[in-house]
């Protein structure tokens, strides 16, 4: 097995494949996708956190096997074919959380269905596991999966603890409705605070990071 | 590499087999699991909506449990007469198995709640005090809101007009729009409310614009902006339920014993 041997080369495009997701080419930040279940899920980070988890897990796998099935894939039905591993995917991860969490799966309600439309899990399936082998399209779905959850989760922290004076469900600033000093803003636990949110760290890292400015304009 | 048409059949069936037989593996082996949970979050609703549920600590199971059972005595009614049925049995009767059979139930008249079938028994739940009392009873609703039906708890004081709460336990309607009907801040409006008139009447609404507090304006509710069709549907099943074919004569027996 030539796989014992590891050229530098392999390696480093496995690196690549984890660690580009998170600031690099993140797919919130820099690609625009998935932003919708963002905008849904971030007023706790309890529910953020599942929400991540249960889109990295599907992205891993499913990026793992439509690339173990990526040559006897026909390329003219392979989107059905990726939609189909996909969906199968979010079934077993929603029934699970119906069966485990089912408080959580309540709230999260009808977005974990949703993670079959998210973008993020179907274009990394079209754009990276077809074209290459499973172990690096698997470490490509945990990067963009925690790339996606590293925004998720940050937008969580800030709206719940200033939206609502907690951390997990914790009091960190006491409330003035429950006889403590902080005013709660809530405009954070509204949905239009994650656009504001995402748009602003979209800004700092590309602040960081100026050859992610597009062109044109 | 073009491997010909019966290939590209042969894969898709071969794919959508394995998917299909993960899926229902994953389905059936924790249905049970699924379904314990639901019980008990149905319980914990019913204890919510009739504010039995622990205010502080932990709501576990244990909790939901004990606390059903001591405050908790469901019981079966006929819905014609109003009157405690108990031939039959509380535990293993199914709402939803009885108006499928034309036994246990029969075609709805024409309604705005889209109730297709009324059953001819229901099981309520009626709170008790400490003294064991009945305090207030909780009635089961269920009717049409926009994309979805509503299944859900009217919880009714003894004088069987006033209202406490009301709760959803089960619904499709789109998050931040008609599922706001979840919303605490919602349903601490329903508290006070009456849902008859001085002639018997139905008159419990939900409306459009503010409604004033319960003292002066007893009979309306506050829709919620974004959900006129599921509201308008919380209205229809009220009127519906608390009416002749629903819970009418059970009702107008509460509010003749008071009298």
């Amino acid at each position: 097995m030539s796989e014992h041997v590891l050229d530098p080369a392999e390696t480093e495009r496995r690196k690549k494949a984890l660690l580009d997701p998170l600031f690099t080419n993140n797919p919130i930040a820099l690609q625009v996708l998935g932003i919708c279940s963002a905008l849904a899920v971030t007023t706790k980070l309890e529910t953020a956190l599942v929400m991540s988890v249960a889109l990295t897990v599907v992205v891993a796998f499913s990026n793992l096997t439509v690339s173990l099935l990526r040559r006897g894939i026909p390329s003219s039905i392979r989107i059905i074919v990726q939609l189909m591993i996909i969906a199968s995917l979010v079934i077993i991860t929603d029934q699970i959380l119906k069966a485990y969490l089912f408080d959580i799966s309540r709230q999260l309600s009808v977005f974990v269905g949703l993670i079959i439309t998210n973008c993020i899990v179907m274009g990394r399936a079209e754009a990276y596991a077809m074209q290459n082998p499973p172990w690096r399209s698997f470490l490509d779905g945990v990067g963009n999966g925690l790339g996606y959850s590293m925004v998720l989760i940050l937008v969580a922290f800030v709206r719940e603890l200033f939206g609502s004076g907690r951390l997990f469900g914790v009091s960190v600033l006491p409330l003035d409705t429950e006889g403590g000093w902080y005013v709660a803003n809530g405009l954070l636990v509204l949905s239009p605070a994650a656009f504001f949110l995402i748009g602003i760290f979209i800004w700092v890292l590309r602040w960081f990071r100026p050859e992610q400015i597009e062109e044109g304009n | 590499m073009n491997r010909g048409p019966l290939y590209t059949v042969l894969f898709a069936l071969a794919v959508a087999l394995v998917c299909s037989v993960l899926v229902s593996s994953a389905a059936v082996s924790l249905a049970p699991r699924q379904a314990e949970n639901q019980a008990l979050d149905r319980e914990k609703r019913i204890l919510e909506v009739a504010g039995l549920l622990p205010t502080s600590g932990a709501i576990t199971r244990e909790v939901v449990r004990a606390q059903f059972e001591a405050r908790i005595r469901p019981r079966i009614i006929r819905l014609e007469t109003g009157e405690a049925d108990t031939s039959v049995d509380v535990e293993a009767f199914d709402p939803r198995r009885v108006v499928k059979d034309p036994k246990t139930s029969r075609v709805a008249p024409a309604n705005a709640a889209q109730v297709l079938r009324v059953p001819t028994h229901a099981r309520i739940y009626e709170a008790l005090d400490d003294a064991g009392g009945i305090e207030r009873v909780i009635l089961p609703i269920e009717g049409k809101g926009l994309w979805s039906t509503l299944y859900g708890y009217l919880a009714v004081d003894r004088d069987g007009t006033t209202v406490r709460g009301l709760i959803y336990y089960a619904h499709g309607e789109t998050p931040g729009l008609g599922g706001e009907v979840d919303n605490p801040r919602w349903r601490a409006l329903w508290a006070g409310r009456k849902i008859f008139d001085a002639h018997g009447a139905v008159r419990l609404q939900v409306v459009k614009g503010r409604a004033g507090p319960p003292e002066a304006d007893p009979h309306r509710v506050d829709s919620i902006s974004g959900a006129t069709l599921t509201t308008n549907g919380v209205t229809h099943m009220l009127a519906f339920w608390m009416g002749e074919h629903g819970f009418g004569p059970y009702l107008a027996g509460l509010r003749g014993a008071a009298r």
